[in-house]
């Protein structure tokens, strides 16, 4: 089932920034009251700062970039990318993803930025999981892992 | 599949395992330190078991064979009756919201799933781990604490805004199970109409057992916003539930943080 990466495709850019995030805390009555869902959307983070897509990671530098192994989905293969600084994750990108076809696209222009949300939530906010499966989240999650893992990250 | 069993050795020992199963990710996920590779082992064992017996797309499956009338309930491997019992019980809990047979036909993937991760999860203390998370597809269970003195963070995906976090929960021992209408495609169907649920988009359950707290989301998802009252008497459980119209409602027991902000 393994494969390897061959190449990498590129970046995906704008797709992702040091996403921050407000959880909701307007007053609320007895239920079932509604919770406010005017909150911030947060769009318009940082800009990625990360290494170039090839840097070797460097033993003692505050920012190192690990590539994750590729990993077989049913749409193809999926390859994350992140950037550790600091000790801290501070950007994901998938470097690789399945879009062979529209559909394809249609689905990833959707699940991969809502997990690199997810991912960077995860490494900022001390969140250890998320509830809520995602599309195709699951050979992300298994690049994403690999690349964790490959950082010693946590 | 490729397996993903690493330790990093940072401010903690930590070992993570990754596999897919169930036709989704399972994560486990031990805090404490030591070699933990049999414990894994062990549960990754289980949870391909668990596929085997009760997958609805595996034609020699016992579900698959019960539905087909090949075999009967004791021909059947012996976790179906415990199953099928807590499926039972479900739907007398939930008022008929969840059922074992949402299209007529035996099926009880609403709450397998969650009752295989609890499983998995008390094996892991079986095996004499203290801190650990047990995921499969954003359904978990946590045992102890994430880190000394920091207990478990749980982000509640937004299903209609990618790049946020709806809300967190936090706690030791509790479990958390999140149903959702554009999950993998699959659609929830009412059991009282026999069409798709529309009431509600997202439906969240925390509790002790990931067993119910499955079931419930599934049932709580079918609800839509009067959910959160019917959990209001279902001692131990809290309901965050999604409408269609995208409104949020909480059940009265559920907290929100005031103290996380992202870093």
């Amino acid at each position: 089932m393994r494969r390897v990466a061959f190449a990498i495709v590129g970046t995906i850019a704008g797709l992702v920034g040091l996403l921050s995030f407000k959880t909701h805390s307007a007053s609320i009555a007895n239920p079932p009251a509604a919770i406010s869902t005017t909150g911030p959307s947060t769009s318009g983070g940082a800009p990625n700062t990360g290494s170039e897509p090839s840097a070797p990671s460097v033993p003692g530098s505050s920012s190192n970039t690990v590539t994750g192994d590729a990993a077989d989905t049913r749409w193809g293969p999926v390859q994350v990318r992140i950037t550790v600084t600091n000790g801290k994750l501070s950007d994901v990108t998938a470097v690789e993803y399945p879009s062979e076809n529209p559909r394809d696209q249609e689905i990833n222009s959707y699940a991969i930025p809502a997990l690199n949300r997810e991912a960077l939530s995860a490494g900022n906010a001390k969140i250890d999981m998320i509830s809520g499966a995602t599309y195709t989240s699951q050979g992300y999650v298994q690049s994403l892992q690999s690349a964790l893992d490959k950082a010693g990250l946590k | 599949m490729t397996p993903l069993t690493a330790r990093a050795h940072t401010e903690q020992q930590r070992t993570v395992h990754v596999e897919h199963c169930m036709g989704t990710v399972f994560t486990i996920d031990i805090r404490d330190p030591g070699n933990w590779d049999d414990a894994i082992g062990d549960v990754v064992s289980w949870l391909h078991e668990v596929d085997r017996v009760f997958s609805t797309y595996r034609y020699d499956s016992d579900i698959c064979r019960l539905q087909r009338g090949e075999i009967t309930l004791d021909g059947a491997d012996r976790d179906v009756a415990e199953v099928l019992e807590l499926c039972a019980d479900a739907q007398v809990v939930t008022g008929g919201y969840f059922t074992a047979m949402p299209n007529g036909r035996l099926d009880p993937t609403g709450l397998v799933k969650g009752w295989a991760v609890e499983h998995a999860s008390r094996r892991l203390t079986a095996h004499g781990t203290a801190n650990q998370a047990v995921n499969g597809g954003g359904d978990m269970q946590l045992v102890g604490e994430a880190a000394s003195g920091r207990p478990w963070t749980v982000g509640i995906g937004d299903p209609r805004e990618s790049r946020r976090v709806l809300t967190v929960v936090s706690g030791r021992d509790f479990a958390v199970a999140t149903s959702g209408t554009a999950e993998r495609g699959a659609h929830i169907v009412d059991p009282f109409t026999g069409h798709p649920a529309t009431r509600a988009i997202s439906a969240t359950v925390t509790g002790p057992s990931l067993t119910q707290a499955d079931a419930y989301a599934t049932a709580v998802l079918v609800m839509g916003p009067a959910g959160v009252r019917w959990i209001a008497d279902v001692d131990g459980y809290e309901a965050l539930v999604v409408a269609a119209d995208a409104t949020c409602y909480r059940s009265s027991g559920w907290r929100i943080p005031t103290d996380v902000r992202s870093g």
